[in-house]
């Protein structure tokens, strides 16, 4: 609605301190919560996926804060909240060369961006092997994004990847 | 009729030196005539008249923009407009939420699901999952889109305007008598309240300055205390009638502090003058050069504030030695610290730093909650000078402030100075309705460390760990 994007616009420009009108990698960081959250550079960077340059502006901003409101039953214009996006999103957290695949490395690397030292190396492995193994069909070793939609279809990600918005 | 006009600018002269001798007369004896008092009530009414108004033109709007949206919208959305709109009565502590947050994290306490959802309940999970990326992802969105911390270092944003330039949120023209009381209300502020105010303020000053000179030839002793008392009290409550601060002293003669440390949260340096209409304290800070520096030897000769050097800030020992041996002093006055360290804007209280602590045993907090209907109080250090920032506190409508003197506080055996810092600051917070955060000020200005990554990974790892 138009007053939630006056607010998103007006948070916007409070986090962009230089007043360019775009914002960095550091206005974002500038937010605590943010930068000790585990998979803080990912999402991140995810903002920059969309604008393939180094600075976002309030129309890349939107586009990605987009995908996580709430899916509605029926389709309408809006294509970017979508189950499929939203799942698109997340895959993207972990495939970093955009290869399509998620790797046994690309898991590992998220694995141990979210637990640090507090499990160990072999465990790590071991948790990552089994993943891979569960969602894996066509035994190439590594996720593609059917095998990852297949593995989430019991989840709701819906529920888990939307923002609940005030009026 | 040039004659007259010259009779009339002399009445509007005399009329002026009046008042501003009453006003110093009345701030010298502690009364007052309660003109600021009625000042601000009927300036309440002018709100309330301006908050009905914007509130049924945004409700007009609104339901002419429902309308066109709700046409579009499918059956989920209904349960979460009905949720939303019974959620929207609770008041809030601050009215900058834009969504309801479903998980969070902080450094101290890791991961946290304030909306206590049944589907986010992770304490049955035992295995990672590749969908549990998702728990993080969306809780930094929710960061991105508004988190607890940069938002209290800029101005509070009011649930109404206040007919201040500086608050509009971009208020469009919404009726001819908004607009008419809008530009009245410039007019008496810019020019007749603000020469009014400068005027006494510069009294204030010269008198605060004149005073602590003469206090400073007689010797140390109980006569010197008491005028120092009575002096200092006086100055400041001209300097009080300058920012038009109407201040409310709650439980002031229970507990007021005579003697020890006093800790008070912290929203903008005009706090001290606050503080010393009703009690003296001995400062500690910073000695800074200019017109401050002028100010602050002014005040050492009439008492013993503590000053020092930037340099010698570094040295914690220094600074806690002399601070000890002021307050074992029983002569000495109540010693006044800003644990926080920085200003914040007086939403809420963040993270006490222990030096002030570990001094002693006893502590006497304050709370100050300033009313921001009718002039932000905040000072963003980052953004304005302090020049500006008195100038913007002086053409506000007025300072309107509540003090709360609490109980004194005592360190509890084997507690440390930082459990301490902490239970007093859930105090003040409680005293003051302001939220308590456990984040540090210093934020304001610095980066985030990288080892406060680490709670929330344990905890998550405690999740995942099969073992």
């Amino acid at each position: 609605s138009s007053n939630q994007i006056v607010r998103l616009y007006s948070r916007f420009t409070r986090l962009d301190k230089n007043n360019r009108g775009v914002l960095t990698r550091e206005d974002f960081l500038r937010i605590p919560e943010l930068a000790i959250n585990p998979l803080g550079d990912r999402i991140v960077h995810s903002f920059f996926l969309e604008s393939q340059c180094e600075t976002v502006n309030f129309k890349q901003f939107m586009s990605v804060l987009a995908r996580f409101r709430p899916t509605k039953s029926k389709e309408i214009k809006n294509k970017l909240n979508t189950r499929e996006e939203k799942l698109k999103f997340a895959f993207r957290m972990y495939d970093l060369d955009c290869d399509q695949k998620i790797s046994r490395d690309e898991l590992l690397a998220v694995l141990h961006m979210m637990v640090g030292d507090n499990i160990s190396e072999e465990q790590l492995n071991s948790i990552a092997d089994r993943t891979i193994a569960e969602a894996d069909e066509d035994g190439d070793r590594m996720i593609s994004f059917e095998e990852f939609k297949k593995v989430m279809e019991r989840v709701d990600v819906e529920q888990k990847m939307s923002i609940r918005f005030l009026n | 009729m040039e004659h007259f006009l010259k009779t009339i600018l002399y009445l509007i002269f005399i009329i002026i030196i009046i008042l501003l001798a009453l006003a110093v007369v009345l701030a010298a004896l502690g009364k007052s005539l309660g003109v600021r008092q009625w000042y601000i009530n009927k300036l309440l009414v002018l709100f309330e008249f301006g908050r009905v108004r914007i509130n049924s033109y945004a409700e007009h709007e609104r339901h002419r923009f429902d309308i066109v949206e709700s046409s579009e919208e499918g059956l989920p959305e209904d349960d979460t407009l009905s949720e939303t709109s019974q959620e929207s009565e609770t008041p809030d502590a601050d009215s900058y939420t834009v969504i309801r947050r479903d998980i969070s994290i902080s450094a101290t306490e890791g991961i946290k699901i304030p909306s206590k959802r049944p589907d986010y309940d992770m304490s049955w999970k035992r295995e990672f999952n590749i969908s549990d990326i998702m728990y993080f992802l969306k809780c930094g969105m929710e960061s991105i889109i508004q988190d607890d911390v940069t938002q209290r270092f800029a101005a509070e944003e009011l649930k109404s305007w206040n007919l201040l330039t500086r608050t509009d949120l971009g208020y469009q023209f919404i009726s001819w008598r908004l607009t008419f009381l809008y530009g009245i209300g410039c007019a008496i502020r810019y020019c007749i309240l603000l020469p009014f105010r400068m005027i006494l303020c510069c009294c204030g000053l010269t008198f605060l300055i004149v005073s602590t000179f003469l206090i400073g030839y007689f010797p140390d002793g109980k006569s010197k205390r008491t005028l120092n008392r009575i002096f200092s009290l006086m100055a400041h409550r001209i300097l009080c009638r300058a920012l038009s601060a109407v201040v409310t002293f709650h439980d002031s003669d229970k507990y007021r502090p005579k003697n020890g440390i006093c800790v008070a949260n912290h929203t903008s340096p005009l706090d001290v003058v606050i503080l010393s209409c009703d009690n003296c304290y001995a400062m500690v800070g910073q000695s800074h050069s200019g017109f401050l520096g002028v100010m602050q030897r002014a005040l050492s000769r009439a008492t013993s504030h503590i000053w020092f050097e930037r340099s010698e800030i570094k040295d914690r020992h220094l600074v806690s030695e002399k601070m000890k041996e002021h307050v074992d002093n029983e002569d000495k006055l109540p010693i006044l610290i800003f644990p926080e360290g920085t200003c914040i804007n007086n939403t809420s209280v963040m993270m006490f730093k222990k030096g002030g602590f570990e001094v002693s045993p006893v502590v006497y907090p304050v709370a100050i909650k300033y009313d921001s209907r009718f002039g932000d109080a905040f000072w963003n250090s980052g953004a304005e000078s302090m020049v500006r920032h008195i100038y913007n506190i002086m053409t506000s409508w007025a300072l309107v402030a509540h003090v709360w003197y609490l109980p004194p506080m005592t360190r509890l055996e084997g507690e440390d100075a930082v459990s301490f810092a902490n239970r007093v600051k859930a105090e003040i917070a409680r005293a003051g309705g302001l939220v308590d955060l456990e984040w540090d000020g210093q934020l304001k200005r610095m980066k985030v460390k990288e080892t406060w990554k680490s709670k929330s990974q344990q905890d998550y790892s405690k999740i995942i760990k099969t073992d």
